[in-house]
C-alpha cells in the first residue's frame, strides 16, 4: 500500500514560493553564465575543450582519409574521450569552472554580495552549480560533436555510411552522455571541494589520484568515483597497455542505465552535502 | 513584525578569538551609531545582524525576521559592508540592476529602482555605466552604498559610509543619511568619524574588545557615566572671576579659556552641585551669565571616557 505524504509536510512544500525560487535561479544562471563564458580568464579552459578540436582539424586536412581506416579513427576518438576529456580536459576544465563559483568569488572578496540578497542560500549554491554546468557543457559538448564531425566527415561517402547506417550516431549519442555526466559529476565534486577548502588544487589532483587507482578497490569504494561510472557507458573499448592505461578505466561490468543511475544518485548526494555546507557558510575574508 | 533589531546574550567566537560576548542590545528605528576601536567587533556585530556569521550563542532579530529566511529577510535589510571589492569585469549599472533583478521584480522596475538609488548617492548615469574596476575610491563607496539602499530596504545597515569620501560627498552623504532617519527606517551606522555621525546620530552604542559597554540616548550614556568629570562651556563676560569662584567653591578640577575670551571650559566632577553652585553665582550678580552648555555631551566624549583613546578622527 502506498504511504501518504505526511499532509503538513505537503502543506508546508505548497507554501514556499517556488516561482519566485524559479525565477532567481534563472536570473542567477544568465549572471554567471555571462560572467563564466565572456570572460578571458575563462580562455584557458576554451583551450582544454577545443585543442584535440584544433589537432583532428590538422589531422582531417592532412590525413588522405583512406576509407578503411575507419575502425582506426573509431579507436582514436574513443581514446580522445576517454584518456583526453574524461581524465584530463573535462576534469580540469570543471576543477577550473566549478572551483571558482564560491571559492573564487571568496578569494575576489564578492560572494558576500550574493549571500545578502533575498536568494535563499540552496537556490544560490543550486543556480551556481547551473551555469557551472551550462558553461561546461557548452564547451565540452560542443568540442566533442565538432571532434565527431571532423573525424568521420572527411571519409566522405564511407563516413556518412558509418554514421547514418553504421553505429555512427548511437557512439555519438554515448558519447555526449559520458560527456554531460561527466561534466555534472566532476562539477558537483570540484563544487563541494571548494567549498570544503581554502584550495581546492591539491583535493582535486587528490581526487584524480582516487580516480586513477579506483579500478583496484573493492567494488563499494568504486562506486565513489566518476569515471568508474562513465567506463560502462563507454561505446567502443580502448585497448591501451602501459603507464598510459592508467587513465582508462577498468570496474566490474554495470549496465549502462544502472551507471547512468549510480552517477546521478552520487551527483545528488553531493549537491545535498554542499546545500548543507552553504547554509552554515560564513563570510571571513580575512582569513582567505 | 515588531520594529526592532533584538540581539539576545549574542557572542561570536572565531575559533579562539572573541568577536564579541554577550550582547544584549534592542535597537528602535532611527539612526544608530556603532562606535569602537578597530577590532572592537563592530563590524562582527553588523555581519551578525545581516547573517554573513552565524552566532555561536544568543539569537538575532531584525523586526521580527531571520537572516535564514532570505527572501523576506533581505528584502528589509539592506547592507553597505567595507569590503571594497565587486564582481569582476561588471559595470555600476549592471551591478544594481543585477542586484535589483534578484528581488523577483521586472527589469523596468530595476531600472527605475536603480536610477532612483544613483540619484541618491548622487552618482553620474555615465559613470555607472563604467566599469567598476575604474572607479575611484569614492565612486566604489557610492555605487556600494547605491546597490544597498536601491530596493529601499526599512533596516540599512552601513559600515564605515564615510570612507574614502571627499569632503563635499561627506556633507552628501551625512544628508543622504539624515533623509532616510527622517523616513523612520532603522539606520545602523559604524564611523570612525565621530564628529559627523553624532551629529545625526538619535543612539548611541559603545562596542571595544567584543563588549557592549554602554548604549542609549548619546545624552542618557553621558549621564550614565557620571563619574566621570563633565565639560561645561559658560559663557560669560567675566570669565576669570568664574573659575576662581568655582575653585574656590571645590566644584571645579579644571578651567580653561575659550580662544576668543568670552568663555570658559570648566570641568566639574559633579554637574548637578555645579549648575546649583552657577545659579547662585548668577543671582549674585559677580559674572554676567550669557549660556551654559555641556562641552563634551557627545559620542566623541563619551567614547574618550570610556574607551579611554582620544577623540576625534579615531
Amino acid at each position: 500500500m502506498m504511504q501518504q505524504a505526511d499532509p503538513g509536510l505537503r502543506k508546508d512544500l505548497m507554501q514556499q514560493p517556488w516561482a519566485l525560487w524559479w525565477l532567481q535561479a534563472k536570473r542567477l544562471t544568465q549572471i554567471e553564465l555571462r560572467r563564466n563564458l565572456f570572460s578571458w580568464r575563462a580562455s584557458w579552459i576554451y583551450f582544454l575543450a577545443f585543442i584535440p578540436t584544433l589537432i583532428i582539424s590538422i589531422h582531417s586536412i592532412v590525413d588522405p582519409h583512406d576509407p578503411t581506416s575507419i575502425s582506426d579513427d573509431t579507436q582514436v576518438f574513443a581514446s580522445i574521450v576517454q584518456l583526453y576529456y574524461i581524465r584530463l580536459g573535462v576534469f580540469f576544465g570543471c576543477l577550473g569552472i566549478f572551483s571558482r563559483l564560491i571559492r573564487g568569488e571568496m578569494i575576489e572578496r564578492s560572494l558576500h554580495f550574493y549571500l545578502l540578497s533575498p536568494v535563499r542560500r540552496e537556490v544560490l549554491l543550486l543556480s551556481k552549480f547551473a551555469a557551472g554546468s551550462a558553461t561546461a557543457l557548452l564547451l565540452f559538448v560542443t568540442a566533442t560533436l565538432a571532434n565527431f564531425a571532423l573525424i568521420y566527415l572527411p571519409f566522405g561517402a564511407a563516413g556518412r555510411d558509418y554514421l547514418f547506417n553504421g553505429p555512427g550516431i548511437e557512439q555519438l549519442e554515448a558519447y555526449v552522455l559520458i560527456i554531460v555526466l561527466a561534466c555534472l559529476g566532476y562539477g558537483a565534486v570540484f563544487l563541494l571541494l571548494s567549498m570544503m577548502f581554502k584550495n581546492p588544487t591539491p583535493g582535486a589532483l587528490l581526487f584524480l589520484g582516487w580516480e586513477a587507482i579506483n579500478p583496484v578497490l573493492p567494488s563499494m569504494l568504486q562506486k565513489l568515483s566518476v569515471a568508474s561510472y562513465l567506463r560502462h557507458l563507454m561505446p567502443v573499448n580502448v585497448g591501451v597497455k602501459g603507464f598510459i592505461a592508467l587513465l582508462t578505466v577498468e570496474t566490474e561490468p554495470v549496465a549502462g542505465g544502472v551507471a547512468t543511475l549510480g552517477l546521478l544518485l552520487l551527483i545528488t548526494a553531493v549537491l545535498l552535502y554542499s546545500c548543507y555546507r552553504i547554509r552554515t557558510l560564513e563570510i571571513r575574508y580575512t582569513t582567505e | 513584525m515588531n520594529d526592532l533589531i533584538v540581539f539576545e546574550n549574542v557572542s561570536k567566537f572565531y575559533g579562539e578569538v572573541l568577536g564579541v560576548n554577550r550582547v544584549s542590545l534592542t535597537i528602535p528605528p532611527g539612526i544608530t551609531t556603532l562606535v569602537g576601536p578597530n577590532g572592537s567587533g563592530k563590524t562582527t556585530l553588523m555581519n551578525l545582524l545581516t547573517g554573513l556569521v552565524q552566532p555561536s550563542s544568543g539569537s538575532i532579530s531584525v523586526m521580527g525576521l531571520s537572516s535564514r529566511d532570505a527572501n523576506k529577510f533581505f528584502a528589509t535589510v539592506g547592507y553597505c559592508t567595507q569590503f571594497d571589492f565587486f564582481p569582476r569585469d561588471i559595470t555600476g549599472w549592471q551591478f544594481l540592476v543585477d542586484s535589483l533583478m534578484l528581488y523577483g521584480m521586472s527589469k523596468l522596475t530595476a531600472i527605475q529602482l536603480a536610477e532612483e538609488s544613483l540619484q541618491r548617492v548622487q552618482l553620474d548615469k555615465t559613470a555607472a555605466w563604467r566599469k567598476i574596476d575604474g572607479y575611484s575610491k569614492g565612486m566604489r563607496q557610492k555605487i556600494r552604498l547605491a546597490q544597498a539602499i536601491a530596493h529601499r530596504p526599512r533596516v540599512l545597515v552601513l559600515d564605515e559610509p564615510l570612507n574614502g569620501l571627499d569632503p563635499m560627498a561627506r556633507a552628501e552623504a551625512m544628508a543622504l543619511f539624515e533623509a532616510l532617519g527622517r523616513q523612520g527606517i532603522h539606520l545602523i551606522i559604524s564611523s570612525h568619524v565621530l564628529d559627523e555621525v553624532d551629529r545625526i546620530a538619535d543612539r548611541v552604542v559603545l562596542i571595544t574588545g567584543g563588549y557592549l559597554i554602554a548604549e542609549g540616548n548619546i545624552h542618557q550614556v553621558r549621564q550614565e557615566v557620571r563619574e566621570k568629570p563633565m565639560q561645561v562651556l559658560v559663557r560669560c563676560d567675566r570669565p576669570e572671576a568664574l573659575a576662581s569662584k568655582m575653585f574656590a567653591m571645590n566644584h571645579c578640577v579644571e578651567a580653561r579659556l575659550h580662544p576668543d575670551g568670552k568663555g570658559i571650559f570648566l570641568r566639574t566632577g559633579d554637574v548637578d552641585q555645579f549648575y546649583s553652585i552657577l545659579n547662585e553665582i548668577a543671582t549674585e550678580g559677580i559674572v554676567k551669565i550669557e549660556a551654559v552648555a555641556p562641552a563634551d555631551d557627545d559620542a566623541n566624549a563619551i567614547y574618550q571616557y570610556l574607551i579611554g583613546s582620544e577623540g576625534g578622527t579615531l
